[in-house]
């Protein structure tokens, strides 16, 4: 099966070596739709972007480091250029993370996409309003996935590098949490 | 048969799915989506949009077998049928949920259980045809030949 169904360890998701190129744009994306899921990270792959992609809210806010005692804070360290979730999600919804992440001193500033099958325009509205930067309905495509990372690159400032060599594009699936967090990244504390 | 016979016959194949409404358009994107580094993507996607939609179907025979059919635990597993066949660009499948949605919003026990068995028909369909246009490109693939590129103009 595709290496997307392997579970990793939270220390390893955590290596900062791991974040190494900084000209490609990080995207987490959260579904709980296992098709979906490897959908989404196909599409941000061949759009040339870094993905790493959860189940759920709950795992978005523990890989953000959001889900601990200071939960204004997150991993400082951490390098996310764009979040796309998922609207409709058990548990949490991505209206909820959405406040969550705009709520963090960390991440406030992330671009947060939300995703939907369901065209409900009070749902865009209210999405929107809390701050987030589009609404993309599904199944999303390749051309949206383009126009995000277009505009982003724009605001990062960043530049393509080509190189000659196929560069691996590493995927990261964080599924499980059994073992507590060993952070190797700082946290500052406000 | 030989090569030039098979890869005729995996368009003329995939061609009449689309011609019947049994996929639709992003199961294009999803081809497009193929490539050498990912020679295996669609199948990939297909396998894992079977195994979802088995225990969902499951899930919802469970559900409307109740007694007292609780259309809170019904809808979100509709829903869910509705979201993956529609990235898989199964539109048949598909139009079949948004159906069974309405009908579960209506709390209307007995149209439910025709909307269940109209999505396994839609679902049996569509997974069969599939499953032949894998063996169709394995067969091309084991011939040394290559799975002809995505034609959009028909």
């Amino acid at each position: 099966m595709a290496e997307v169904l392997l579970p990793r360890k939270m220390e390893m998701a955590n290596d900062p070596s791991k974040f190494g190129s900084p000209d490609l744009l990080h995207v987490l994306a959260v579904d709980d739709s296992h098709v979906d899921r490897k959908f989404i990270e196909r599409l941000l792959r061949v759009s040339s972007c870094k993905v790493t992609v959860v189940d759920s809210a709950t795992r978005a806010l523990q890989y953000l480091g959001l889900d601990v005692e200071d939960k204004s804070v997150g991993f400082e360290d951490l390098k996310v250029n764009l979040i796309m979730t998922d609207y409709s999600m058990p548990g949490m919804t991505g209206y909820e993370l959405l406040k969550k992440i705009k709520e963090s001193s960390a991440f406030r500033e992330v671009p947060v996409v939300i995703m939907s099958s369901e065209n409900i325009l009070p749902r865009i509205d209210r999405c929107l309003e809390e701050g987030a930067e589009d609404f993309l309905l599904k199944p999303v495509k390749l051309s949206d996935v383009k126009r995000l990372r277009d505009s982003l690159m724009k605001v990062e400032d960043l530049s393509f590098t080509k190189s000659t060599q196929k560069r691996e594009l590493e995927t990261e699936n964080v599924y499980s949490f059994d073992s507590p967090v060993q952070s190797q990244l700082k946290r500052t504390k406000i | 048969m030989d090569l030039v016979q098979m890869q005729k016959s995996l368009q003329d194949y995939t061609k009449s799915l689309f011609l019947e409404g049994i996929l639709d358009s992003q199961f294009l994107q999803l081809q497009q989506l193929q490539d050498e580094s990912n020679p295996d993507f669609v199948s990939q996607v297909v396998t894992l949009f079977f195994q979802d939609s088995d225990r969902i179907l499951n899930d919802l025979s469970l559900s409307l077998g109740q007694q007292v059919v609780d259309f809170k635990k019904v809808d979100p597993h509709v829903h869910q049928l509705k979201g993956s066949s529609s990235s898989i660009g199964a539109q048949r499948v598909k139009n079949a949920c948004v159906v069974f949605r309405n009908f579960c919003e209506q709390q209307n026990v007995e149209a439910c259980h025709r909307c269940l068995q109209q999505v396994k028909q839609e679902y049996y369909l569509v997974r069969n045809r599939l499953e032949t246009l894998f063996k169709l490109e394995q067969q091309i693939v084991a011939s040394g030949g290559m799975i002809p590129a995505v034609e959009l103009g028909f």
